[in-house]
């Protein structure tokens, strides 16, 4: 009785949290709101079937509860009624998966406008790298790293030599314009991560990772490394500022390129 | 033989299994120590579980500290923290759960269950133990060791776990991969045991679709362990050749410090595959033990038949293999390529359907029954709701663009310790009161069971059901200080703060529960052989607690499945599984 009680308030606590508590996403700065949507869809059916199976649990517990001279009913199956409830939870599943497929090509397939920037993650510090006026980013190596060129750019590659090197320092991006974040690592795991733009991705020395995301709302982005690596890990922070083209170029204009820096 | 498993038959197949010679004990020492019987062993791994997992419950007290008070306690550093939640992580995973799941349960239930006198194999099943223990306290060394146990997380992801900016580099992580290989080899000779057991011990009768759920859970869970581990020993043997002899196996070409490194050529995500290989189906060696345990317990103290029996049964199953074909869900951000996401979101989702039908069939079993609110009942009842709520957040986490905002943060806590951690801790508890007056021949307490209970079962769901929501938020897992995002509301340090001292609350109830078990040992009420009026052999032993060799000079013959309750026309409302169909009841109509 008591049980079954404390579960209607599990299911009555629960919603109220969820729709009273202040605790929610990060309002979304880019164009993955499908995300948030197929996440919204994936709240409500699974709202719906934990709110009924707890209270159907409940209602058993008082219905069927035990009293003197009070005998269970014997059936071994039910055939029908398992067949039934199998292919409503395959109809929920579904419900949840195709959207979640569809979002998901949108999210591998890169826009060929996307222009590129290179995410470069070391312990504990984030640096960026975009393509100069070739509109190509030179190649890079773990093996080049050194005291002098911290990011392992080829001084070969002549694509190399006009890339904009930002050390450790804060990125910026066009608002609206489609970016590829190229991600590398010259140590260990790191996960770039921005909350409010829903997307991250674990970025491994010696491959280059992937993701792409277009920016919608100025202003400034906290990132967070999000795979663990190593002691500094939860320090691992830097900000990506969104802003409007005219701002955008002009910063551009002050960043020092990798020959600048190599001289 | 047995097409329909719930109906009952007249005889018995003759005997075709020889009587086994038992090792019997000689003195003190080979019946309480190096005991070859599986009654023994499963004391000594449940003893050695819990006792470690108090190591780990000590430990999340220091995780909360630092997260709900951030600063306050000042001896718990970075380095300290990470230490915390890899040790926190790998025991409880592997060294409580699993042990105590196959080790414990499986050692006492399963002989006695399918009508075995002991495991096929005891001198094994002997080494099992002491190689399990021999695991823990090499683990358990790592505490002592210059720099301290490692600080890599559990999922020991290199290249970081052997490098040099990641606590215990030195000795821990090389005890932690050792005690991991020991702890394989361990459960590989009590594993092969159990499968052997089910296979072939059986009494007469026995059918395998008359089997008790609990003993199909342990059964296929112990059948996938089998096949998972050796993916996680390669990988710790790799892993230590990589840290110990410069081998690349995990290594690519990196840098520390601004320094070249002498590794090249490794795989990173190579590791993780293996890892996930093993760390997926280990999900469900927890999970389906726990299935069959609580299935017996609902069925037991609702006096009813489970509902769909067979459909439990390959629902078992079906789970089981699918779980195998889904583990790189845990990789959806780890950068493999993406387009594996399609597939792996695809198998992911599809396991929600047979896994809804196991919850079906319990909620259905209620339905109908005669509810006695016991220990046991309680615990099976918190594990319905602990795990239909974990288990729904897991279609978030599988449905592979849900994952990506959701992926490595508190949301992924808090899911993974509702699903694997609570849920199955939930049964667990159940379980012991359940079978405890078996193993000791009296009851636990009533009123401090229940004290336990509703600490326990309120405190985690109100410890893990907001959590999910800081995650949401973004605030990545494994952060030693998040209360500094920008984006953190001032409030959430205060449900931080709410979470910790709810895990502080839950974790001293446990105090009540291991005096219970003590109290009780010597001062509980009489239990006599049959006090839940069960039908499963268990509970059919001519001693209790059940001798060595079990059944005394004739082994049981069954003739019924192990859900005969409430029959209609039967005298009682239980039949034992060893009562034969003519003497009981007509045919029900």
């Amino acid at each position: 009785m008591f049980f079954a009680i404390v579960m209607v308030l599990i299911v009555v606590g629960s919603a109220a949290f969820h729709f009273l508590s202040p605790w929610w996403f990060t309002p979304l700065a880019s164009n993955w709101g499908y995300i948030d949507d197929t996440t919204v869809l994936t709240f409500a059916i699974t709202g719906v079937v934990f709110s009924a199976v707890v209270l159907f649990v409940a209602y058993c517990l008082w219905r069927f509860r035990h009293r003197e001279g009070q005998k269970a009913h014997y059936e071994p199956e039910n055939k029908r009624l398992e067949g039934w409830l199998t292919a409503l939870t395959a109809v929920g599943v579904i419900a949840m998966l195709t959207p979640g497929l569809f979002v998901w090509a949108t999210f591998v397939d890169v826009p060929d406008e996307a222009s590129s920037v290179e995410v470069i993650g070391q312990q504990w510090l984030w640096s960026y790298r975009l393509p100069g006026a070739d509109g190509t980013l030179g190649a890079a190596d773990n093996r080049l790293v050194g005291f002098d060129n911290t990011l392992g750019i080829s001084p070969e590659d002549p694509a190399g030599q006009d890339d904009l090197v930002i050390e450790g320092g804060e990125l910026l991006l066009p608002i609206d314009r489609p970016v590829r974040f190229l991600l590398r690592s010259v140590d260990v795991l790191h996960d770039f991560y921005v909350p409010e733009f829903r997307a991250k991705m674990d970025m491994i020395p010696g491959s280059v990772t992937y993701f792409w995301v277009t920016p919608t709302k100025t202003g400034t982005y906290e990132i967070l490394c999000a795979e663990l690596c190593g002691t500094g890990h939860s320090y691992m922070r830097g900000t990506v500022t969104v802003v409007t083209q005219e701002e955008y170029d002009e910063w551009l204009a002050g960043q020092m390129t990798f020959a600048d820096l190599s001289t | 033989m047995v097409d329909i498993p719930h109906e009952a038959s007249e005889s018995a197949p003759p005997a075709e299994i020889e009587e086994m010679e038992l090792p019997h004990a000689h003195g003190w020492w080979s019946t309480y120590v190096f005991s070859q019987d599986a009654k023994v062993i499963a004391v000594q791994y449940a003893a050695t579980a819990l006792a470690i997992g108090a190591v780990a419950l000590v430990l999340s007290w220091l995780i909360r500290m630092q997260l709900g008070f951030p600063g306050v306690f000042t001896f718990i550093d970075a380095e300290r923290y990470y230490q915390f939640i890899t040790m926190h992580g790998m025991i409880m995973v592997v060294y409580l759960l699993t042990a105590l799941f196959l080790g414990g349960f499986g050692n006492y239930l399963i002989p006695l269950m399918v009508g075995a006198r002991d495991m096929v194999f005891p001198y094994a099943n002997m080494l099992s133990y002491w190689i399990y223990l021999l695991a823990v306290i090499v683990l358990v060394a790592s505490f002592f060791v210059p720099g301290g146990p490692t600080g890599a997380g559990w999922t020991l992801y290199p290249p970081q776990a052997i490098l040099s900016n990641t606590p215990g580099q030195q000795g821990g992580i090389v005890l932690m991969l050792v005690s991991l290989i020991l702890f394989i080899a361990g459960f590989t000779m009590g594993g092969l045991n159990y499968t052997v057991t089910v296979l072939q011990a059986r009494t007469r009768g026995m059918t395998l679709m008359r089997m008790p759920l609990t003993v199909w859970g342990i059964f296929v869970a112990t059948i996938m362990a089998l096949l998972a581990f050796p993916a996680l020993f390669v990988a710790a043997v790799m892993m230590l050749f990589d840290k110990l002899l410069g081998t690349s196996f995990f290594m690519p070409t990196l840098v520390e410090f601004g320094e070249q490194m002498s590794y090249g050529g490794g795989s990173p995500i190579l590791f993780q595959h293996l890892f996930w290989f093993f760390g997926h189906p280990e999900v469900y060696i927890v999970a389906l033990p726990a299935f069959g345990i609580v299935s017996d317990l609902i069925s037991t103290h609702a006096r009813r038949n489970i509902f769909g029996y067979r459909m439990m049964v390959w629902a078992i199953v079906i789970i089981g293999a699918l779980s195998f074909i889904v583990w790189a869900h845990h990789m959806y951000v780890s950068g493999m390529n993406p387009y594996f996401g399609f597939f792996f979101a695809t198998t992911t989702l599809i396991i929600a359907v047979p896994t809804a039908i196991k919850v079906y069939n319990w909620v259905l079993t209620l339905w109908r029954g005669d509810i006695h609110f016991t220990p046991p009942m309680l615990f099976a009842l918190a594990f319905i709701v602990t795990f239909v709520n974990g288990g729904l957040s897991g279609l978030f986490l599988g449905n592979v663009v849900v994952d990506v905002p959701l992926s490595d943060t508190m949301f992924v806590v808090a899911h993974f310790h509702m699903v694997m951690g609570v849920a199955p801790i939930l049964v667990i508890f159940g379980a012991i009161y359940h079978w405890y007056p078996k193993v000791t021949g009296r009851m636990l307490d009533d009123t401090m069971a229940k004290f336990h209970f509703w600490v326990t079962f309120l405190g985690a769901y109100l410890i893990f059901f907001p959590m999910h929501y800081i995650g949401l938020m973004g605030a990545p897992r494994r952060y030693f200080e998040s209360s500094d995002i920008m984006f953190m509301p001032e409030s959430a340090i205060g449900l931080n703060a709410f979470i910790s001292i709810m895990a502080f609350i839950v974790g001293f109830a446990q105090i009540v529960f291991v005096f219970n078990l003590l109290w009780s040992w010597k001062h509980g009420k009489d239990a006599g052989s049959n006090p839940w009026r069960a039908t499963s052999l268990e509970w059919q032993t001519p001693q209790t607690p059940p001798g060595h060799g079990n059944w005394g000079k004739e082994l049981p013959v069954v003739y019924r499945w192990a859900y005969d309750y409430s029959v209609p026309g039967a005298a009682e409302d239980f039949i034992p599984q060893n009562q034969p169909a003519t003497v009981t009841h007509e045919a029900p109509a």
